[in-house]
């Protein structure tokens, strides 16, 4: 309950926080979901199970899931390498490593695409070994990892940096290896972490735009991501059909909230 | 550490991190000096690979064809609404959301209430919403076929297709970026300050402009220069709810893509030159709050 408080303003400040909260956020989703039950819910479960979109989906949660998976494990080393090395311009790639946040997604959609094309920097040299990254579905799991890679250095690094090295002194007096050390003491330290990184980048890599749309080429059934898709609804003006994707988007991003969230809970209890 | 401690991941890194130096390799509980290079390489490569080469790649297309016509693509008119509509569109939804990260972070860390926990989650909300749906939230309460659109096109009001659907569909996807840097900041302050200056007879505003924001000015700024690279940046929300008029509804990323689609690489890459270098300016502004709020740190 409120304690009685010589500090002034509680009333003001939490009048104003929710209702800037309710007229921005919760409104708007709440209506959201009224909307879809105006379309009926025979109709709401045809548009979401087309053969179409049923193809958006396997490629926005694949190649999400492959992206976040690539980032997990470079992200770990990357981590590591920074918190454990020294090196010359470690400041300067800590500072870089989130780049692919203060980017824009848009600049970051044409800068991969230009760099995969035939003639682009990369492109001219996986092009003749047979690698087709641009417009296909292998361009969509490059941008989706660009777009998540600062999230799992970001989460394991303050584990890694608070990481007690007297634990590890211990392994090793204990008669452990080095990678023993690792796998055994280490990576369970750093396991929840690095889980909660993982979910992080899958949850921002299923809902992304930006940097797919230009990459990807947007062939039906093939390079279609499902976010795409609303927009190419929304563009044929079938609001019921948008509306209806985006649910099920708005569904899938609260339970990787709700994931993010139980797994942040299991990581910090672990470290208390 | 604060954020992860509290559970809290805070979209950009870490800052405040207590940053320990590298300890030369011990002996026992270190690599061997080969697993040690090998690993700065993998890391390098990626990094290089992903971070290095794009960013050049960026500047390199956009200077392709000289200096000239890179300045003359930056002039175009259309270029020059599309900066004047980005800046007018930053300039509403950053200071709206720092009003409500400074008043939601009051409430929350300076006072006991049900359902914090439950508001703390709500807030952060919209991080975890896809862009593109973000926008269609709006489309659906403002659009012609939206819940207010019959009575908006009746009092000849246009909210989506123009820009305050564009100042909209913004301010909620820059929403927690002020109040979640603030939030754990002034938690971990307490009350002490705030109640010695009641005490000692300040009024409401003097304490909250002499003790409360210069000690969250750094945290403040902060998230402000967040929000803002974000605000100026967005493309998937804005390109729902702009109708991407040319010249009138197009921020800098819709300029970038209409001029990229268009087959005019070069001019493309110029727009986003801008963008690019205010991600840089982000990076360097970050980079400096964190050396200063730590330096701060260890200074107490």
């Amino acid at each position: 309950m409120k304690r009685h408080s010589v500090l002034p303003g509680f009333g003001l400040t939490l009048g104003f926080t929710l209702l800037y909260l309710s007229l921005i956020v919760l409104i708007p989703l709440s209506a959201t979901f009224l909307k879809t039950s105006t379309i009926g819910w025979e109709r709401f479960w045809h548009t979401v199970t087309e053969p179409r979109v049923l193809a958006s989906y396997r490629l926005s949660f694949g190649a999400s899931f492959i992206g976040a998976l690539i980032n997990a494990v470079m992200g770990l080393i990357v981590a590591w390498v920074l918190v454990r090395y020294s090196f010359p311009g470690r400041r300067l790639v800590d500072a870089l490593v989130d780049f692919p946040f203060a980017l824009p997604t848009a600049v970051a959609g044409i800068t991969l695409t230009t760099l995969f094309t035939r003639t682009g920097w990369l492109g001219r040299y996986l092009e003749p070994l047979g690698i087709h990254v641009a417009f296909s579905p292998l361009g969509v799991v490059i941008a989706l990892t660009f777009i998540g890679l600062p999230f799992v250095v970001r989460t394991v690094q303050p584990v890694l940096q608070n990481l007690d090295q007297e634990i590890e002194e211990a392994a090793v007096s204990l008669g452990a290896g080095r990678w023993e050390t690792w796998r055994r003491v280490i990576l369970p330290e750093v396991w929840p972490a690095l889980l909660t990184g993982f979910a992080l980048a899958f949850a921002r890599a299923v809902g992304e735009y930006g940097s797919v749309v230009f990459i990807s080429g947007n062939m039906p059934m093939k390079t279609e991501i499902t976010t795409l898709l609303i927009i190419t609804k929304l563009e044929q003006y079938d609001y019921a059909g948008a509306t209806s994707i985006g649910v099920v988007m708005l569904g899938i991003s609260f339970m990787l909230l709700l994931a993010v969230n139980l797994l942040q809970w299991w990581s910090n209890k672990r470290h208390a | 550490m604060r954020d992860t401690l509290r559970g809290r991941f805070s979209f950009f890194g870490t800052p405040r991190v207590k940053k320990r130096e590298p300890s030369p390799a011990l002996y026992s509980t270190s690599e061997p000096a080969i697993v040690r290079r090998l690993l700065i390489a993998i890391a390098l490569t990626f990094l290089g690979i992903f971070l290095v080469v794009p960013l050049a790649a960026v500047f390199a297309e956009a200077l392709k064809k000289g200096f000239g016509t890179y300045l003359a693509a930056l002039r175009e008119p259309d270029a020059l609404a599309a900066i004047r509509l980005t800046l007018l569109t930053t300039a509403i939804a950053v200071p709206l959301n720092l009003l409500f990260g400074v008043s939601a972070a009051w409430a929350i860390a300076k006072f006991h209430f049900p359902g914090k926990q439950v508001l703390i989650t709500l807030i952060d909300l919209p991080f975890s919403v896809s862009p593109v749906v973000s926008g269609l939230v709006y489309v659906l309460l403002f659009g012609l076929q939206g819940w207010f659109g019959p009575w908006l096109a009746a009092h000849d009001i246009k909210i989506i297709f123009a820009i305050p659907g564009i100042v909209l569909a913004t301010i909620f996807v820059t929403f927690p970026f002020v109040a979640r840097e603030l939030i754990p900041l002034m938690q971990a302050q307490g009350t002490e300050e705030e109640e010695a200056a009641r005490v000692l007879g300040a009024s409401g505003w003097q304490m909250f402009w002499r003790v409360t924001l210069p000690n969250i000015k750094w945290g403040l700024l902060y998230g402000v220069i967040l929000c803002n690279a974000r605000a100026m940046g967005e493309f998937g929300a804005v390109s729902v709810v702009s109708g991407h008029i040319r010249g009138r509804t197009n921020t800098i990323p819709l300029h970038v893509e209409i001029l990229y689609n268009e087959y005019n690489a070069t001019a493309a890459f110029a727009v986003a030159s801008l963008l690019a270098l205010l991600a840089l300016v982000t990076l360097a502004a970050k980079s400096f709050i964190e050396w200063k709020s730590h330096e701060r740190l260890v200074g107490r």
